[in-house]
């Protein structure tokens, strides 16, 4: 053991240079060697001033010791940007190292003048470069592959002036694996930040490469199966063999190899017509997805986010695997509740009995996040299949006894949505939530049991007290509940004049003179208007038949979920949103055309994207939106508008709802449409949990944390 | 790809930090990571994305060992290059923790600049680095000789051996590892069993031998190798068991392994590298024989007792026994006092974990023991229901395969055609047993 951890001390430069240019005898280089150990420490520690001792550093360079060698270069590479002028002095040993015999020195020098982002640096090694990338050492020449990707990095024209590019891919004709698949590494990488260049890769090229998979290193391997990806297979029966071809390296057991073979699969079943075919390779595809469940946490993770996506996209793969999906009890966290969201997706009429118990005993875990989520998938799970309501409702009616407050906000909150997708089939478990209105302090909770209230005002004895008692502190309240509350109370009136006239008055007062917020107070005036105009007119929009809703917002707009399918196994498959709202500088990726490639949106319901959006946020809103538009359309005076309308809300079911976005949606979501690096576009359920109050849901592909707040000033090291 | 890789202690000094790409600069970056990860108890992701720029940890010991990206990376070559920089780590110190970085560091920022190249992952097989990247610091001059050499094996088809190895005595040690995994219910339905098994090989052969390895696996015994299924199968699997054959859901298999042969023959037929590696991982869910069967009734009496009968039967034949038996018990957080009795093995309360651990050095096979406890609580306030987490336990469990898989020969083919002496050895660990109760 070299015990080098007594170097990691805040040096002084002075100090450092004086041992540097110590002449006594040094037999070995030792006492330069531990000097140097102490500026590398010291560089880690960031701490700049290091940068003083350039040409103390430079001075050390031409010791003929590697060890040293490489501590110079490491400083070089470090600080070269910082002090160009002094790091010049540097270039000719690097030029020269580059002719050294020994091809791991030549291999080193040219690596490390490459990672100099200095204009002197990269035009003089331009030339060598192209020399070496004709070097007899296969291990210099994937160097020197490397490189051009490097090259390019820094300056982009230089490189395509010269014909470093061809050299690459003369390259790809290597008789070394690993100099190939550094060829083809470099290419893509290349390929990724030039939207003007092609990567073409004919049915001939891939066949080659694809023979000397076996023959790469795990990373080699990788390599070339990400560049795969550019190969179109013009026929059917092409793309099948070439499937069949990587089909073994499922078997790797390097996660990368393995997902990222089956982002190759998933691609090139796009262009393959036969279906048994298809459902074959999805039978392939299953096991290996499986086995990395046994993999670090961090990769079942990413298994599972994966595996997430491709059901999405092939629904036939892991039908039949749902218990390998149930959570272990040391299961980190972020595992379980993914985990959660695939038992959601693959719940069916078959499995409901054995998930439901499942979910129960989540339901009682520590995590609050995660019992949440799992009430939630309950209260969805009764919406998905309609056999197994009641099954879902007394399980959750269970958990509500528990008198557990959050459990009890998120049991009110799916109930509600479960009155909306059967509506006069449970209301006899009213009561029930009735016993518990004390415990909901949380807006969307309160404002679920609220739409319960007024929607069955007319069947809850005391629903008028129940309501006064909310609108005990509707000045306080969010906007999201005042909402809820002006809206009950309307219902309440109509419902129960007697009950109701009362309680209106007050509210509409409030709601159109005591307030600030514009959509409360629109919707006030709108309901005065419409009370005060017709009431029978009133009835009928307020109390109106309201579209149906579904729980299947798991389905991925079919545009995104087939961007997000070329790109498995990378991040945005874990964030499961378009790669450039991320990724701002990622190049696209599309399938391309080829006679060979099957097209395939059939399906209606996931051709409206904003179905999720529209079910998840307030199911009861809809209602509003609806009497909303109608009256717009009545107070101008227009009765064929109003009858168009009328047809279109009740026959357009889950349409999109963005036009008529309610307001507590759009001051929840106003901070990220403008100030959000990342777009959030249409789904409230994925922001992160601090930024939102209510809104979990079960099955959205949830980025955690996308993005948190920088604390100002928090350094640990003090 | 990656665009730098950090090393950080718990307390958030940085320990490591080395950049491979420019578009990620400064150490601004590493007081994000920080602030974000380090310092922010609430982190519920390895991945954590600010403003383009991912952040992809794991924590290993005392460290977080981060890589940094900039673009739509492939996160799971990020993540297999992690842990295989860890294991590079523990090859090179034997321990991968502050200390060994500490006392490391430049040798690991000359490991970084060899196995990283612009982000990219080289070689990072142990044995050729450990050719020319040593502990001991290296020689240039006693490179010279052998660097054209060192080339070779590191852009090589077999990377991962060298050609020189030479023993006296050829052997090759061959560990079955089974890591049995039970998820039981509360009434004693088996949720979920399931076997995560391991085959690690030791090979001190010299020369480039050429192996071949059969297993008892059900496809190749029944010659139906080349109609192969995978996913799950209907039919005759009791009767194959029984006739003494396993399926295997699937298996992964060690970069040696040639992976076309074994899709086609189901062969499995590799050139291993010297010294210690993991051949394969397979996975196996049928038939899986439980070990150990556990029955465990606990009654909560009112609000201030609860009652536990928990036994324990071996269900292996009665020349084994299973050693270091753990039993946890969890326990209500209110607890005050808890007596164990146990008819065997040692009992002992403890409330750091919440549980009453039960350890049995030595579990003879078809015996049965039993536990008996009493838990005395303390009456809080504001009680909230107990969550009852699942009973777990520890074992292992020597000649003895849960899964039923057999090792049915390994033939070592060099040219020089030595002797060789091949040893086998099985064993069933405790994956994660869960019982509910």
């Amino acid at each position: 053991m070299s015990g080098d951890s007594k170097y990691f001390a805040r040096g002084k430069v002075a100090e450092l240079r004086a041992e540097l240019a110590d002449v006594r005898k040094d037999k070995g280089f030792v006492r330069k060697k531990t000097t140097l150990k102490k500026i590398v420490a010291n560089m880690t520690m960031s701490n700049n001033d290091m940068a003083a001792l350039f040409p103390d550093v430079i001075a050390c360079m031409s010791i003929p010791v590697l060890e040293i060698k490489k501590m110079c270069f490491l400083f070089l590479v470090n600080y070269g940007r910082m002090d160009p002028e002094k790091a010049l002095k540097s270039l000719p040993i690097l030029l020269n190292d580059m002719q050294d015999s020994n091809p791991l020195v030549r291999a080193l020098a040219l690596r490390t003048i490459s990672y100099i982002h200095v204009r002197e640096f990269i035009e003089s090694s331009i030339k060598p470069t192209r020399i070496l990338l004709r070097d007899t050492d296969p291990y210099v020449r994937k160097t020197a592959a490397i490189t051009v990707a490097k090259l390019y990095d820094h300056n982009r024209t230089l490189v395509e002036n010269t014909d470093l590019i061809d050299g690459l891919n003369s390259l790809l004709k290597d008789s070394n694996p690993t100099v190939v698949s550094s060829a083809l590494a470099a290419l893509t990488d290349i390929w990724e930040r030039n939207d003007a260049i092609k990567l073409n890769i004919d049915h001939g090229n891939a066949s080659k490469i694809v023979q000397i998979l076996p023959d790469c290193s795990e990373w080699g391997q990788t390599y070339i199966l990400e560049a795969l990806m550019s190969y179109v297979p013009q026929t059917c029966q092409d793309a099948f063999m070439m499937a069949e071809r990587i089909s073994p390296r499922l078997q790797h057991s390097n996660s990368s190899v393995v997902l990222t073979c089956i982002r190759v699969i998933l691609y090139l079943m796009n262009y393959i017509a036969d279906q048994k075919e298809i459902t074959g390779l999805c039978r392939k595809l299953s096991p290996p997805l499986v086995t990395l469940l046994a993999k670090g946490p961090e990769v079942q993770y990413l298994a599972l986010k994966n595996a997430h996506l491709i059901l999405q996209r092939r629904p036939e793969v892991l039908r039949n695997d749902i218990r390998v999906f149930f959570c272990k009890y040391n299961d980190p966290i972020y595992v379980k509740v993914t985990k959660l969201e695939l038992i959601f997706m693959l719940a069916n009429e078959d499995n409901i009995e054995e998930v439901l118990t499942e979910l129960r005993e989540y339901a009682t875990e520590i995590d609050v996040h995660f019992v949440r989520k799992s009430v939630r998938a309950i209260g969805k799970l009764a919406i998905k299949i309609e056999s197994a309501a009641r099954t879902c409702i007394r399980a959750l009616l269970e958990l509500v006894s528990t008198k557990v407050s959050y459990i009890v906000q998120e049991a009110t909150v799916v109930i509600r949505n479960i009155f909306r997708k059967y509506p006069n089939q449970y209301e006899s478990i009213i009561s029930t939530l009735c016993e518990n209105l004390d415990s909901l302090d949380e807006p969307e909770a309160k404002a679920a049991m609220i739409w319960v209230i007024g929607q069955y005002a007319d069947r809850i004895e005391n629903s008028d007290v129940l309501l006064d008692d909310f609108l005990f502190t509707f000045a306080e309240e969010p906007v999201e509940v005042q909402l809820a509350l002006l809206t009950a109370t309307v219902k309440l009136f109509i419902q129960r004049p007697t009950k109701g006239q009362d309680l209106v008055p007050k509210v509409l007062k409030w709601a159109t003179e005591e307030t600030d917020n514009p959509d409360l107070r629109d919707r006030g005036y709108m309901y005065w208007r419409l009370l005060s105009t017709d009431p029978v007119a009133a009835k009928q929009i307020v109390m109106g038949e309201k579209p149906p809703i579904t729980a299947e917002t798991d389905r991925a707009d079919p545009v995104l979920l087939e961007e997000l399918c070329l790109n498995v196994g990378t991040l945005a498959a874990i964030y499961a949103r378009p790669v450039q709202q991320i990724f701002r500088s990622a190049r696209p990726r599309r399938l391309p055309e080829s006679p060979a490639l099957q097209r395939r949106y059939d399906d209606p319901l996931i051709a409206s994207p904003n179905a999720a959006a529209f079910f998840d946020n307030n199911a009861n809103e809809a209602a509003h939106q609806q009497a909303m538009q109608q009256v717009d359309a009545y107070f101008a005076g227009n009765q064929v508008q109003v009858n168009t309308q009328v047809a279109n809300n009740n026959g357009g079911a889950t349409g999109p709802a963005t036009p008529y976005t309610p307001a507590p949606q759009s001051a929840q979501m106003g901070g990220y449409q403008s100030g959000d690096p990342f777009g959030m576009g249409m789904l409230v359920e994925s922001l992160p949990m601090d930024q939102r109050q209510g809104g979990y849901v079960v099955n959205q592909g949830q980025p955690v944390q996308m993005y948190q707040p920088v604390v100002p000033s928090g350094d640990l090291l003090l | 790809m990656i665009s730098g890789i950090l090393i950080f202690n718990q307390k958030g000094e940085n320990l490591i930090f080395r950049q491979f790409r420019n578009d990620f600069r400064g150490h601004r970056l590493s007081d994000q990571f920080r602030i974000q990860v380090i310092s922010n108890a609430q982190v519920r992701s390895p991945i954590l994305t600010l403003a383009s720029v991912t952040y992809s940890h794991v924590k290993h010991e005392n460290l977080y060992i981060v890589a940094v990206t900039k673009a739509n990376v492939n996160a799971a070559l990020v993540f297999e290059f992690l842990y295989r920089l860890i294991a590079l780590g523990r090859s090179y110190f034997g321990k991968f923790d502050e200390e060994a970085v500490k006392n490391n560091f430049v040798l690991i920022y000359e490991l970084l600049d060899e196995i990283l190249d612009f982000g990219y992952p080289q070689n990072t097989e142990t044995d050729t680095l450990k050719m020319y990247i040593t502990t001991e610091g290296v020689k240039s001059e006693a490179m010279e000789t052998s660097a054209s050499q060192i080339t070779m094996q590191a852009t090589g088809a077999i990377s991962w051996r060298r050609a020189d190895v030479k023993y006296r005595k050829n052997e090759a040690f061959v560990d079955v590892i089974e890591d049995v995994n039970l998820l039981m219910s509360a009434t004693g339905t088996v949720l979920r069993a399931d076997v995560n098994g391991q085959i690690m090989m030791r090979a001190y052969l010299s020369g480039t031998p050429e192996c071949k390895f059969g297993l008892n696996d059900r496809l190749l015994l029944d010659g139906d190798g080349l109609s192969r299924q995978t996913g799950n199968r209907a039919g005759t699997k009791a009767t194959r068991a029984a006739a003494g054959s396993v399926t295997l859901e699937d298996c992964q298999f060690h970069q040696c392994v040639k992976l076309g042969k074994f899709d086609t023959d189901r062969i499995i037929s590799f050139i291993p590298p010297d010294g210690e590696f993991e051949l394969m991982r397979y996975r196996a869910t049928e038939n899986v024989n439980l070990p150990f069967r556990v029955h465990a009734i606990v009654n909560e009496i009112g609000k201030t007792k609860v009652e536990y009968q928990v036994a324990i039967k071996a269900n292996y034949g009665s020349k084994l026994f299973a050693t270091n038996v753990i039993v946890r018990i969890p326990t209500p957080l209110n607890t005050a006092s808890i007596s164990p009795r146990t008819s065997q093995g040692k009992a002992k309360y403890e409330p750091s974990e919440n549980c009453i651990v039960w350890k049995l050095p030595r579990f003879p096979g078809q015996s049965e023991y039993v536990l008996s406890a009493e838990a005395m609580l303390t009456v809080m306030t504001n009680q909230k229901a107990w969550s009852r987490p699942p009973l777990s336990l520890n074992f292992n469990l020597l000649m003895f395969t849960s899964s039923g898989l057999l090792v049915r020969y390994l033939k070592v083919f060099e040219k020089s055609n030595y002797s060789s002496v091949k040893w086998v050895r099985y064993m069933t660990r405790a994956g994660s047993y869960e019982i509910r109760f």
